[in-house]
């Protein structure tokens, strides 16, 4: 029996419920916040932890989303959720689609850097040229509405509306994750010199991985340009490709949850780190907390987050041996190329 | 565009290649011999430059001043940052994977620029360049070219040719190729594994440190600085073949040529340029155009 997906669901759930009724509006806005880079660190995911591929790119298509959000909702009264959300999904998966069947040619720390250049390209054309309003970003004037004119204005039904849309993105990654496709992705993660032998083309797989993964940063996108309702530049840096990559390593690799309690612990301790109740003045320096924990990280727990029960487990036990744990595939450490 | 326009910018896409050059070397030297992805790279050129600015007015307190004074200081300072780090976090990540890698050095460029901030602030500074070097070169009845760039090349120059030498003609630099060939094979000749990484990540940080430090009189020194360079050295890597020094140094030069002719045709797209450049590279080349160890 899987322990840990289990309690990780239902402590989601507890605290998803928790959050609007004793948060207050903060607390709402917190968490919807943290949701959206939890559904953009699963993206990202997919591809490291599932397929291997180290992308340094992904923040491309989370901005394409979040501009084209704004982009197509400027010259209508009432922007509807119904046609914002494909549209911007649909375009960060065509750019994905793009970049992926160039840079797939690619491969380990090549790929890392093909990705990278074709997300500072997208961050250059944003940055430069007038479609995106340049470095000064553009506004969402009126939120759209869901069907049923359902207006997300307010900060309670838009938390309601991420959380249904994480659970779908859950939904669907568990889905692919137990799929004979998922299956074909974690076999070039592991071997992909024997995936080919066995008859797979290797470069279609991983392609239909990549645009699958930038389509759901395209909808991480577009959550985020209705959340803060301005969307500029910054968005398609590398800072961000690199913080949520920072996300999934931090939390752990190879599992689902291990994005989401990753993508809550870089949140966290942003908070943490910037709470001027604990640290006064020094909040300005707050990326100095950040960055002393993310070493500490890296020093003390080599699995992520998500290595930390079976450390404790191993520490009370005594036990030097790894205790196998819940894993629903292959042992999870050897990412990379 | 006349001649002396050309050899201006000419003389710039070298001063600035050659600059990238001796980042990039400490970067692609540590990725070949150690197989670390040192993020943090670029902040030792930013803590280089920063030296040079922080140093000039205790080294004049001291010694009663002296630019050449100053940079000497700012290498020893910056070696003994590279052995020290490399003693302290990278000795540790030999054995991680990549993208462990990746976050502890993600981390230490955190720390680093928050610890700049905290010491010199946030504001931008400019750096005396000595006086004689604060001269121009005169190209005809109107134009001049500044002597401190010159002075830039020449030194970066010098430094590149003295890596080569030490690479290809000393016991040392043997020790070094043969490290970053077959690793194992190198410890089992009885060579000291531990003790030369300590001295080529030494190396590559007190370059990296120097090249801040010479480049600071003309560009300053300001917040983020090591940021930017570090995405465009890590390019130089890429194209150049990664763990080619060789490699580097034409890449280095390519992306120089590139960025600053771009900046005069094209100003519209001139950021993008380099990132095409390395992508056309890249699906002609898939592993860039040296091979390590070439």
């Amino acid at each position: 029996m899987k322990k840990y997906p289990v309690i990780f669901l239902g402590c989601l759930l507890l605290s998803f419920a928790a959050i609007p009724l004793f948060g207050g509006d903060y607390g709402i806005d917190w968490m919807t916040k943290t949701i959206i880079f939890g559904i953009f660190a699963l993206s990202l995911e997919l591809l490291v932890g599932r397929t291997g591929l180290v992308c340094f790119g992904q923040a491309a298509f989370f901005g394409i989303g979040a501009y084209a959000t704004v982009i197509f909702s400027t010259d209508v009264a009432q922007p509807l959720v119904a046609f914002l959300l494909p549209i911007s999904v649909l375009l960060a998966a065509l750019y994905a689609l793009f970049v992926g069947a160039l840079s797939l040619r690619t491969k380990g720390v090549y790929f890392i850097m093909v990705t990278l250049a074709f997300a500072q390209m997208a961050y250059y054309v944003i940055h430069d040229t007038p479609i995106g309003g340049g470095t000064d970003g553009i506004y969402l004037y009126v939120k759209p509405n869901l069907p049923g004119n359902i207006s997300l204005n307010s900060s309670l039904n838009f938390y309601l509306f991420t959380v249904f849309i994480l659970f779908s993105v859950l939904g669907l990654l568990g889905l692919i994750t137990r799929s004979r496709f998922g299956r074909a992705l974690l076999g070039i993660k592991l071997n992909e010199q024997r995936m080919k032998a066995t008859g797979y083309n290797t470069y279609f797989y991983k392609l239909a991985a990549f645009v699958i993964s930038g389509a759901i940063a395209g909808l991480a996108g577009f959550l985020f340009a209705v959340k803060d309702g301005y969307v500029n530049p910054e968005l398609l840096s590398w800072h961000q490709s690199g913080a949520v990559l920072i996300m999934i390593i931090l939390g752990g690799l190879g599992h689902l949850r291990g994005a989401l309690i990753g993508a809550f612990a870089y949140n966290l301790l942003e908070e943490f780190f910037r709470s001027e109740a604990i640290f006064g003045v020094f909040t300005k320096h707050w990326h100095l907390g950040l960055g002393i924990a993310i070493i500490l990280c890296v020093a003390l727990l080599p699995k992520g987050l998500i290595g930390l029960p079976s450390l404790w487990q191993n520490k009370l036990v005594g036990k030097t041996a790894e205790t196998p744990d819940d894993n629903d595939q292959v042992s999870s450490s050897g990412s990379g190329h | 565009m006349d001649f002396f326009t050309f050899l201006i910018q000419t003389l710039n896409s070298v001063q600035y290649g050659l600059l990238l050059f001796l980042v990039a070397a400490g970067l692609t030297l540590i990725f070949g011999i150690m197989g670390v992805i040192n993020l943090a790279h670029g902040s030792f050129y930013m803590i280089g430059a920063y030296l040079a600015y922080g140093l000039a007015p205790i080294v004049t307190g001291m010694f009663g001043g002296g630019f050449i004074t100053t940079m000497l200081f700012g290498l020893v300072v910056s070696i003994l940052l590279g052995y020290f780090l490399e003693w302290a976090f990278y000795s540790y990540l030999y054995q991680r994977d990549h993208l462990q890698q990746v976050l502890m050095t993600y981390g230490l460029i955190l720390v680093f620029e928050e610890v700049r901030s905290i010491l010199v602030g946030d504001d931008v500074h400019g750096v005396q360049m000595p006086d004689w070097l604060s001269g121009s070169i005169q190209l005809n009845d109107v134009m001049t070219y500044p002597t401190y760039r010159v002075f830039i090349s020449g030194m970066c120059l010098l430094l590149a040719v003295g890596m080569y030498i030490v690479l290809t003609r000393t016991k040392l630099g043997m020790m070094i190729r043969a490290g970053s060939v077959n690793r194992e094979m190198t410890q089992s000749l009885g060579i000291n594994i531990q003790f030369l990484y300590r001295v080529v990540f030494a190396s590559g940080v007190a370059i990296a440190a120097f090249a801040g430090m010479v480049a600071a009189p003309v560009s300053s020194v300001y917040p983020g600085m090591g940021q930017g360079i570090l995405i465009i050295c890590f390019v130089v890597v890429v194209i150049g073949g990664i763990g080619s020094i060789k490699g580097a140094f034409v890449a280095a030069l390519l992306i120089g040529f590139v960025d600053t002719f771009g900046k005069v045709f094209l100003p519209q797209i001139a950021g993008v340029l380099v990132y095409i450049l390395m992508a056309v590279i890249l699906l002609w080349k898939p592993s860039g155009l040296f091979k390590a160890g070439s």
